[in-house]
């Protein structure tokens, strides 16, 4: 009742409103037919939005004005010139844009089986009763930080792949180019095991909710036919498709950008070589290491660009993700 | 006859590859358990041999000098998380209301896919970005820019998990303060914020647990402090920097007491998630 009585009065409010000043007629457009608590309320939480927003567009600003200096230094050239060289202060992003790749590619190649394996085990197979126990785990997992991960690889990882896996490699497929050079055990592999583990959290659960989205009609039908449980699995992956590769891009996302882990067991040197024995840089871990002892402004702008180079290609990687798992998600949510 | 051998061994042969398959996924969870079984076993069992009354009231000591502890980092990750949280919850909560309660639109639609976008950002760049924010206005590293730059970092957790728990708020209860008459802010505030505080609580520890464990961000704005400092403006000492700098530096002890702050910091962590786990179960189970 007393709503309707107050559409109505509303209603002859604009009636009228032609009528009084252009002023009056301000306020009550900004009020319209709410709450003045109702109208502050929202203008404060959107105000709190705004910031957010502004904040992401001001990182990028900030970050470009800040690497002004070697932008208009090195051009493009930046990006492509395999010298990076404080002393001389020549700095190329190359060697460590080049690390930064492999490295995460050659972790998505280790974790992304696995990780959809965990998915598909948690999502198709297990009792309930496991799952939550398990996927409990699997994100207790993306709960260490990084630098545990990074103590464990060097005191543990690091010399058991010096003493046992790098020898057995060199002795049975030394003959392909990634096994060759001294078995260090600092270097590549290291940071592409360590980087596999850290993405496996992230891959397997969001796999798992993507599995889940697809709905029980498409397995239930593919029974129906007779079908088994892999081959039910197998259809429920080909509609899951979309989302799965949005989880691997957010897992590629997460590897590009892993720093502290990466920084103590890739061996840090600006070097691009096939073997995986050899130590490697990665953006990450070159800001992580120089950025204090960064003398001279140029040395500085080289490193702020590159976080901005780092920045963009998360950026790019993470709204890829999200659109592709959006996508997938909004689908059967129509169905 | 012959077709119906050659249908048996189609169906043994989907038989074995289903059962190949579905083992594969077993041996793939298992592998996947592998690693924090590891990283748990050997924290535990290398940080236990340091870890005394001594490790949380005692200053690091000297290079050569055994003993000591790191009472000036866990205060100092309890300061920076201070003030990380000082200027990120408001900013979280706030924004996580928004989208609740307003967000259903163009706008809310592209706040709600930037604070994802945010939260891949990987978070030695959220350092630079306070580093070129902070620390080269002021001139100098300081705890304060540490806690910016932990702020950047939980703004996007806090904001989702904010959104989510009032979500989870049943829509009666909204209703109920409508029949009641009451403006729409005050029931948001007070009947629907209200309920779902204890899950946005335990989303803001869930924002605490992350910040806690970050080493990036901090190493060139808190930059760390062999000594005692309390002060917000000055470089602060933090158990994760310390673990970085005593797992790489040549020292056994100091290694061994990188084992011992990753147990500290580890059972923080862990403490912190259960709890958020165990709260929004039991809250959340039986509604709606």
């Amino acid at each position: 009742m007393r709503y309707n009585s107050e559409v109505i009065s509303n209603n002859k409010e604009k009636l009228n409103s032609k009528k009084t000043s252009r002023k009056n007629n301000l306020i009550k457009r900004l009020l319209g037919s709410r709450n003045l608590g109702d109208l502050i309320f929202e203008r404060l939480t959107l105000l709190f939005a705004v910031l957010v927003f502004l904040l992401i567009v001001f990182m990028g600003y900030e970050m470009y004005t800040q690497s002004k200096l070697s932008i208009s230094k090195f051009g493009w050239h930046f990006l492509f010139n395999t010298t990076w060289n404080p002393v001389d202060e020549v700095f190329g992003a190359a060697p460590a844009i080049f690390g930064t790749l492999v490295s995460s590619f050659l972790a998505l190649l280790i974790s992304l089986p696995l990780g959809l394996g965990v998915a598909i085990f948690l999502s198709e197979l297990s009792p309930s009763w496991l799952e939550k126990p398990l996927s409990f785990l699997t994100e207790l997992l993306a709960g260490i930080p990084s630098v545990v991960y990074g103590l464990w690889g060097i005191f543990i990882l690091v010399p058991w792949l010096r003493t046992v896996v790098e020898p057995f490699l060199m002795k049975h497929y030394g003959y392909l180019p990634f096994f060759k050079g001294v078995p260090y055990g600092f270097g590549m592999l290291a940071a592409v095991i360590i980087l596999s583990i850290m993405v496996l959290p992230i891959i397997s659960s969001i796999s798992r909710d993507v599995l889940k989205a697809v709905p029980t009609s498409q397995r239930a039908a593919a029974f129906a036919l007779g079908a088994t449980k892999w081959e039910s699995t197998k259809i429920v992956l080909a509609n899951a498709r979309t989302g799965i590769l949005g989880a691997t891009m957010l897992g590629m996302g997460r590897a590009v950008g892993e720093t502290m882990a990466v920084t103590m067991v890739i061996g840090n040197r600006p070097m691009i070589s096939a073997s995986l024995f050899n130590p490697s840089y990665t953006m990450a871990s070159v800001l992580a290491n120089e950025f204090t002892e960064a003398t001279s402004d140029l040395y500085l702008n080289s490193l702020i660009e590159l976080a901005l180079i780092l920045f963009i290609i998360t950026i790019i990687i993470n709204i890829a993700a999200r659109l592709l798992v959006w996508s997938m998600e909004r689908k059967w949510k129509k169905a | 006859m012959e077709k119906s051998i050659t249908q048996k061994a189609n169906y043994y042969r989907r038989k074995t590859t289903n059962v190949f398959m579905m083992s594969l996924t077993l041996l793939s969870a298992l592998v996947a358990i592998l690693p924090l079984l590891f990283i748990f076993y050997y924290t535990i069992s290398k940080g236990i041999s340091h870890l005394n009354i001594d490790f949380f009231i005692k200053m690091p000591t000297p290079v050569g000098e055994t003993g000591g502890g790191m009472a000036n980092a866990i205060i100092g990750t309890l300061i920076l998380l201070g003030i990380g949280g000082g200027i990120g919850l408001p900013i979280g909560i706030m924004t996580g209301t928004y989208l609740s309660e307003f967000g259903n639109n163009k706008f809310g639609f592209m706040i709600r896919f930037l604070t994802d976008v945010l939260s891949g950002v990987p978070s030695i760049v959220v350092g630079v970005i306070a580093y070129t924010l902070v620390v080269i206005p002021m001139k100098h590293f300081s705890a304060f820019a540490g806690g910016v730059a932990l702020a950047i970092l939980m703004i996007p957790i806090i904001t989702r998990t904010t959104e989510e728990m009032i979500k989870l708020v049943p829509h009666s209860y909204r209703e109920a303060g409508l029949a009641l008459g009451i403006p729409k802010w005050k029931i948001s505030i007070s009947i629907v914020i209200r309920s779902a505080w204890k899950g946005i609580a335990t989303g803001i520890l869930l924002g605490l647990a992350r910040a806690a464990g970050e080493t990036a961000p901090l190493l060139f704005t808190a930059l760390g402090n062999r000594f005692w400092s309390i002060k917000i403006f000055q470089p602060i000492a933090s158990l994760t920097v310390y673990i970085y700098e005593y797992a790489t530096a040549p020292f056994t002890d100091w290694n061994e007491q990188a084992w011992t702050a990753s147990l500290v910091l580890i059972s923080l962590i862990s403490i912190m998630s259960l709890l958020f786990r165990f709260i929004t179960r039991s809250k959340y189970k039986n509604v709606n």
